[in-house]
């Protein structure tokens, strides 16, 4: 080995800068389904929602100069798309998951029209800490480069954790999940309830879209997303609809994702779109094994139509 | 009005020209066409203010549209030409949709099914191409049906949300495809677009003659006629509804369900992979990413649009096979951007699925109760 060369330790490394790094994205949405999803209702539009994020908060930010504005305009993007999805499905005898794939195509297709003059223009991007400082190994620094969306995310879990156990809106959600009939008979509005955890889900969908176009990879194009979201939507049912498992999963996904970039880091190329599939393998290794068909998942809420 | 309360024979005196039997014998029929229509007429007009944000004239707009889609012979053939794999695509999802499950895999099916009927073609280069032909759609049939039975089969032993992993084998399928065409089958030629080696021209399927449509429209309608027949003039037909009516009724009269998951998904896999075959042998010739042009995901909006009813799916996909034919003329002439398609497909399916909540309340149609 070379001096100054950390030759294969480059792998594990560049796994857990990715783990930090592409986490972010499936943190945030599953974060956002798990609120959606306690509530009763399952949003399969987080796909689309994580698009429109993306493109939103890239136009924003060109226009504007502040990625910050760019990340509240995505928010509020994946807010009213879930405020759509809600409207849809508070309807009579309409299907939560047939919406859901509506307007995954609907929000990817959107957010391709409305940005397609968005492709050559350079955004602001959103600034990183370097928590590496003290090291002298580059690949290490490279790994601690932290965005502030991730350290908000890591927060929000714990928050999200102890919102649902202890808060008033915590137990409506819940509530709303596990009886609409009981959260009716106690005077609320289950439509209401679902609404407004549906919007929230949104909301925190577009911030991780956001993260994709303005930290990583930190453009806007048309591949930017693909299956993300859908993946943060599984993510959740192998959590547990726990925040805290959506914290961990989140990060054994972004490491996994990271596997193929890392791989191919260190001369590995043969098989590099397989390394890249490596997050769907995963998932739909997970939900096999975590899986029955004898009893409802552990947690489930008893509303969801996913787990009936 | 001599009648005393509202009664079915109100609708006589609405509607005098029709007798009260036709409504009460086909109103829960033409609801199918009138609701499904109405989505389709709010979301143009929808799509046209949405161009008109944007300055374009909505009028143009379905000028063009009509006029790319079915305004000349040529456009009618490439409005078929979209048709065919559309057809084969939303039984993907038709036909699970039967036992009351929602398959959104049909893209990964697809492309499974064009890889595995251009393997067929590959190795059986030396045989006489009517024996490449009929390997080519067996292939690409088993391709396809045991990616969509494998979804079938996760829900039925392990109780795997079906949706969630037939979209995860698109992906999944896609990166297959992706690793193949780019390392142990790519044709050393392709460099800019790395694709297989070509099955050959005289293995290729093909026009109908007289026409520039090739044959995968009348697999297309053959496929949707053999699905409509099955469905609903089988005994098999009969027990996949009483199955996705009621799984316990089901169970408790003797059929058994997983069977009939594991055959559904297959024949309906077995569709989008002769899709994939029909691409391959009629449009590519050759395997390469150009497949994943989103056939599978326009053919989950045709399987709804359609009501999930394998004979309505013919109309219905050539309509959005003019959609998306159509795509081209607005680009040129209007200069949308070419995820305009994608757009209206969009807002097409966001009001199918928000009509939903019309049927059995529109008044003149109620015809009894």
């Amino acid at each position: 080995m070379a001096d100054g060369s950390i030759g294969l330790w480059t792998v594990p490394l560049a796994v857990l800068g990715g783990a930090i790094r592409v986490s972010t994205p499936f943190l945030f949405v599953s974060l956002g389904e798990c609120i959606t999803e306690r509530s009763g209702r399952i949003n399969l539009g987080l796909e689309g929602t994580l698009v429109m994020g993306a493109m939103s908060a890239y136009g924003i930010s060109y226009l504007s100069g502040s990625p910050w504005l760019g990340v509240l305009a995505a928010g509020l993007t994946g807010a009213l798309f879930g405020a759509l999805h809600a409207g849809i499905c508070s309807l009579p005898r309409v299907n939560d998951i047939a919406v859901g794939i509506a307007l995954m195509l609907f929000g990817t297709g959107l957010a391709f029209y409305l940005g397609k003059p968005l492709i050559e223009p350079t955004a602001a991007r959103l600034p990183a800490i370097d928590f590496g400082w003290w090291s002298d190994i580059p690949q290490l620094r490279a790994a601690l480069r932290i965005n502030v969306l991730f350290l908000i995310g890591v927060a929000l879990a714990p928050l999200l954790f102890w919102a649902f156990r202890t808060t008033r809106w915590g137990l409506l959600i819940r509530t709303a999940g596990e009886s609409a009939d009981a959260a009716r008979a106690m005077g609320h509005s289950v439509l209401l309830i679902r609404l407004r955890a549906t919007m929230a889900g949104g909301f925190l969908a577009g911030i991780g879209g956001s993260f994709l176009s303005l930290f990583y990879p930190g453009s806007w194009n048309e591949g930017l997303s693909s299956g993300q979201g859908i993946t943060a939507v599984a993510l959740v049912i192998f959590a547990r609809w726990d925040p805290m498992l959506c914290l961990w999963a989140s990060l054994a996904f972004g490491g996994a994702a990271a596997l193929g970039p890392a791989l191919q880091s260190v001369g590995v190329t043969s098989g590099y779109h397989l390394f890249n599939a490596a997050p769907y393998i995963l998932t739909l290794l997970i939900m096999i094994i975590t899986c029955s068909p004898k009893r409802t998942l552990s947690g489930a809420p008893a509303e969801l139509s996913i787990t009936r | 009005m001599t009648s005393e309360t509202a009664d079915p024979l109100d609708t006589a005196v609405i509607a005098p020209a029709a007798d009260p039997g036709f409504l009460q014998r086909y109103g829960a029929s033409i609801e199918y066409i009138l609701i499904p229509g109405a989505a389709l007429a709010a979301a143009l007009i929808t799509f046209g203010g949405f161009v008109a944000l944007f300055g374009k004239s909505p009028l143009d707009l379905y000028w063009y549209m009509y006029y790319g889609a079915f305004g000349t012979w040529f456009s009618w053939q490439n409005t078929l030409t979209r048709a065919a794999p559309l057809i084969l695509t939303a039984l993907c999802t038709a036909l699970p949709a039967q036992l009351g499950m929602v398959i959104i895999g049909g893209e990964g099916a697809l492309l499974i099914g064009a890889l595995a009927a251009t393997s067929a073609a590959l190795a059986l280069q030396s045989m006489p191409p009517l024996v490449v032909q009929l390997a080519m759609v067996v292939a690409g049939m088993a391709g396809g049906g045991l990616s969509i039975m494998l979804a079938g089969g996760l829900r039925h032993y392990r109780g795997v949300n079906e949706t969630i992993s037939s979209l995860l084998l698109v992906y999944i399928a896609l990166a297959i495809l992706n690793h193949l065409v780019e390392g142990a089958m790519r044709d050393p030629a392709s460099l800019n677009k790395p694709s297989t080696r070509e099955i050959g021209a005289a293995n290729m399927i093909g026009s109908i003659p007289g026409t520039d449509v090739h044959w995968g429209l009348v697999f297309g309608l053959v496929a949707a006629l053999a699905a409509y027949v099955l469905i609903y003039h089988t005994t098999f037909g009969f027990a996949a509804r009483v199955a996705g009516g009621n799984i316990r009724a089901a169970k408790i009269v003797g059929l058994s369900v997983g069977q009939l998951i594991l055959t559904i998904c297959f024949l309906a896999g077995s569709c989008a992979g002769l899709a994939g075959m029909v691409e391959v042998a009629a449009v590519q010739g050759r395997t390469n990413a150009n497949l994943a042009v989103g056939y599978g995901f326009t053919g989950i909006l045709v399987a709804f649009l359609a009501r999930q009813n394998p004979l309505a799916i013919i109309p219905v996909a050539i309509l959005l096979g003019g959609i998306g034919a159509s795509g081209g003329l607005l680009q040129r002439r209007l200069g949308l951007p070419d995820a305009s398609v994608l757009v209206l497909q969009g807002i097409i399916f966001v009001f199918v699925l928000a009509s939903d909540a019309l049927y059995g309340r529109i008044g003149f149609l109620k015809g009894k109760s």
